[in-house]
């Protein structure tokens, strides 16, 4: 051997800091820039890469991956284009905190800046929707470069870390050192245990409340399952009453007698409500978005909340907090548990009574009754036979963007948490197919379904081409309502009922569509025959979409319109007319 | 509702000094919709490869916390410090101001300029570059007695700030 070809190449090297990393499966697509990255996968067998059909759902397929595994998702891209469509999986995991570390490729150093072809201002374009990013200059900082993205794509909140490679980069020699110890960022040390005298303060709030609420989030699934058993553990210690938001879905059992259902914008009546009176609030990994707290001046009034968050900047972005604690989810309730067990504090057992038995005054009111007739498939039902046949069964739930996402939040049951992914901060059509994919591939042999819509399907169809190639029998079960249902119900509710360019025109066949693309499409349109179509979905072991024709103009309720308080929630079809939305309501979204 | 009060907030931000770290916190005030009304930045450390950015900014409280916590959690930012809030500090800016004239105005601008303890820089016939150092009030003042005496140019370097005392940032 000639010792020049001794010294490994920055692409050999890069797969080497990869595997290093522990990564197991990368999502991508080639191009020019990358072709050295592929050359170097080509000849290793410990990495795996997935080949998608657009960079976009390689960035999704990464999230879901990541969410239901708790570890970094990789992605690879090429240059220019390439880059430029993993923009929204981006933002996407940005928004809903997801640990991503994303590989572009770039022009050769000495091209950049010159409009060479495939070239993209990548780290520009990315830098406003990334955690952080890198232009990777020398072969020399490369290994470093990718250790220390993938320290700063897990640690404190996560979030997606793009690293842009020259391609001169990529074919330079330098030699791998694997780092002896992790690799930390120089500076960057996000706390994560509490101040000890503010988890005391809290317990003294908490132990003190006579109308408390837990308001849960996203944070808690960050913080890993751990977090959500001592979430768990602490609630129930406590006996007080406990809401999710949609990205805190399972972090605790949804079956429990506690649970009061998700709140916010199409959250529930008690849950809400609750929030509204309650005299002690306890936010844990929450962060108080619009969807939850509607009209902010009118946003739990009474109140004195506390706010556990990994992010300073989340607290008190938008809703003062009386006690923010600083730190890691799963610490601070361990430090809670541990406080409450040492004080055994007394609780106001008579003021509780009284505020559950209010709560289930609220709950007595049924808010997500729907009424299914022999005709047409209502979604609700749709959801709630579906629930029926997984439940037993070892599951994870993706969704789409619209209805039926609210409806899959509403209707199906989450008991622990990463078995739900869903765009919830950009709320991406497109973004549940793909995410299907990245958990199927993290969990070969448990059943993984994508609540859809069929407008957000059509976004990222050409998937199903993926999905054939590694026999991922991932299930798409589509409430096709053939309209942007959740659109539509805006445009009835707020703008006259003027159905301007919602309705989906030229559907296509989708269970022909399913098998041009080799997977199995199944139709019901026949409430009697739904339970038949859901068992033969679960049984078939390949890729099924199942065409759901339901009720064409069911909207989803309880709905808070923009704008308005939580007292203002809209339950039903007749509540509407008495409540028309304010201007202010108007122009938000 | 009253709308809380707004104030001007002089925060000094210490930084790994690495590419598009100013496009980082430029984009995080635009992007956020924040004001910036002066923003200057220089390495101030060589061996540890780190810059110093000093930023005027205005806002209610709420927002300010709000551009605190913002700056702190981009990965490269080592320090954030509000010298406004955080005791007694000292601005200085700097300012380039050239005035063109001659006769009675130009004798008059030499002599401002004294009172003024500005710098004569360049001198033509018919022309001074001054440089003036001080408080932006005090710079700002300077240049609006120079406008009724024949300035042309002018470049000012934004504040730069520092606590009193012998704490470090
Ligand atoms: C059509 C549509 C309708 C929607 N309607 C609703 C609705 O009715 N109800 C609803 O709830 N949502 C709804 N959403 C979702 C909503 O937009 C937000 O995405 C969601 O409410 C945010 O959830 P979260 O507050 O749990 O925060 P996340 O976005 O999950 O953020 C997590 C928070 O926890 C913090 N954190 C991260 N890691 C840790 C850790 N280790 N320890 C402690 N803290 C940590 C983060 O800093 C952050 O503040 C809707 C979305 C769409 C698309
Ligand atoms: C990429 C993208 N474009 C547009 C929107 C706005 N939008 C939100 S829901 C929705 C309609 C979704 O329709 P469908 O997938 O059929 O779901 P449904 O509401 O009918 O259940 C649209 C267009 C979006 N969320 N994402
Ligand atoms: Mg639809």
């Amino acid at each position: 051997m000639k010792p020049e070809e001794s010294a490994t190449t920055g692409a050999d090297l890069l797969v080497k800091a990869l595997i290093d990393e522990e990564v197991e499966v990368v999502f991508g697509y080639p191009g020019g820039a990358v072709l050295p990255i592929y050359d170097s996968l080509f000849k290793q067998n410990r990495l795996r890469h997935i080949l998608v059909r657009h960079e976009q759902a390689a960035v999704h397929a990464a999230e879901g991956y990541a969410r239901s595994t708790g570890k970094v998702g990789v992605v690879l891209v090429t240059s220019g284009p390439g880059a430029t469509n993993a923009v929204t999986g981006l933002t996407d995991a940005l928004m809903d905190s997801i640990p991503i570390v994303c590989l572009t490729g770039q022009v050769p150093t000495h091209l950049i800046g010159n409009d060479a072809f495939q070239e993209a201002d990548t780290t520009g374009i990315t830098r406003p929707c990334t955690k952080h990013n890198y232009l990777v200059k020398a072969v020399g900082d490369l290994a470093r470069t990718v250790h220390e993205a993938f320290y700063v794509a897990r640690s404190g909140r996560p979030g997606p870390v793009v690293i842009d490679l020259p391609k001169d980069v990529l074919m330079n020699k330098h030699d791998y050192v694997a780092p002896k110890k992790p690799v930390q960022h120089k500076s960057y040390r996000p706390q994560v245990k509490p101040e000890a005298r503010k988890v005391e303060e809290a317990i003294e709030l908490i132990a003190g409340a006579k109308r408390p609420i837990f308001y849960a989030g996203g944070g808690i699934v960050n913080a890993g399952p751990k977090a959500s058993k001592l979430l768990t553990q602490f609630v129930h210690m406590t006996g007080y009453p406990i809401t999710n938001t949609l990205m805190g879905l399972g972090t605790f059992p949804a079956s429990d007698k506690q649970f009061l259902g998700m709140l916010g914008m199409h959250g529930t009546y008690e849950a809400n409500l609750a929030m509204y009176h309650c005299d002690v609030m306890i936010n844990i990994g929450a962060r108080f978005d619009d969807r939850i707290t509607g009209k902010l001046a009118e946003f739990s009034p009474k109140s004195k909340k506390i706010h556990v968050d990994i992010d300073p900047s989340s607290i008190n972005k938008n809703v003062r907090i009386d006690l923010p604690i600083v730190g890691d989810a799963g610490h601070v309730l361990e430090e809670m548990i541990r406080v409450w067990k040492a004080r055994q504090p007394k609780v106001d057992h008579k003021a509780l009574k009284a505020w559950w038995a209010e709560i289930d005054k609220w709950r007595a009111r049924n808010c997500l009754a729907y009424k299914q007739d022999k005709e047409t498939i209502k979604p609700q039902y749709a959801l709630e036979r579906l629930y029926h046949h997984i439940k037993d069964r070892d599951h994870y739930i993706t969704t789409e963007v619209g209805q039926h996402q609210m409806w899959a939040a509403q209707f199906l049951k989450f008991e622990q948490p990463n078995r739900w992914m869903t765009s919830g901060g950009l709320g991406t059509m497109g973004y549940g197919f793909p995410a299907a994919m990245g958990v199927q591939i993290a969990h070969p042999d448990a059943l993984v379904i994508d609540v859809a819509g069929e407008a957000s399907i059509m976004m990222n169809i050409q998937e199903l081409s993926t999905v054939a190639q590694y026999r991922l029998p991932v299930k798409i079960f589509i409430l096709n309502n053939q309209y942007m249902g959740m659109v539509r119900q805006w445009q009835e509710l707020l703008h006259g009922g003027r159905y301007s360019e919602s309705y989906m025109e030229s559907l296509p066949d989708f269970v022909k569509l399913a098998e041009a693309f080799g997977a199995v499409g199944l139709r019901c349109q026949d409430p009697a025959k739904l339970d038949d179509t859901i068992k033969q979905m679960i049984d078939i072991k390949q890729p099924v979409v199942v065409d759901v024709l339901v009720d064409k103009t069911e909207n989803c309720f309880p709905m808070i319109p923009s704008g308005a308080a939580h007292y203002d929630m809209l339950l039903g079809p007749d509540d509407r007319a008495a409540k028309p939305v304010s201007e202010e309501g108007m122009v938000l979204v | 509702m009253s709308t809380p009060e707004t104030s001007s907030h002089t925060i000094s931000v210490l930084v790994d000094n690495e590419p598009g770290i100013l496009a980082r916190v430029v984009g995080l005030f635009s992007g956020r919709g924040y004001n910036i009304e002066s923003l200057t930045v220089a390495e101030t450390d060589a061996r540890e490869n780190l810059s110093r950015i000093t930023i005027v900014t205005a806002g209610t409280p709420m927002v300010i916390e709000q551009i605190k916590a913002q700056l702190d959690r981009l990965v490269p930012v080592h320090k954030v410090r509000d010298l406004t809030v955080e005791g007694p500090h000292i601005e200085r800016e700097l300012a380039l101001v050239k005035v063109k004239g001659t006769g009675d105005k130009r004798v008059e601008a030499l002599r401002l300029a004294d009172v003024f303890r500005a710098k004569v820089i360049d001198a033509k016939t018919d022309s001074f570059v001054f440089e003036v150092t001080g408080t932006s009030d005090k710079v700002r003042t300077f240049v609006g007695l120079m406008e009724g005496l024949g300035l042309v140019e002018l470049g000012r370097t934004g504040i730069v700030a520092m606590s009193r005392g012998g704490d470090a940032l």
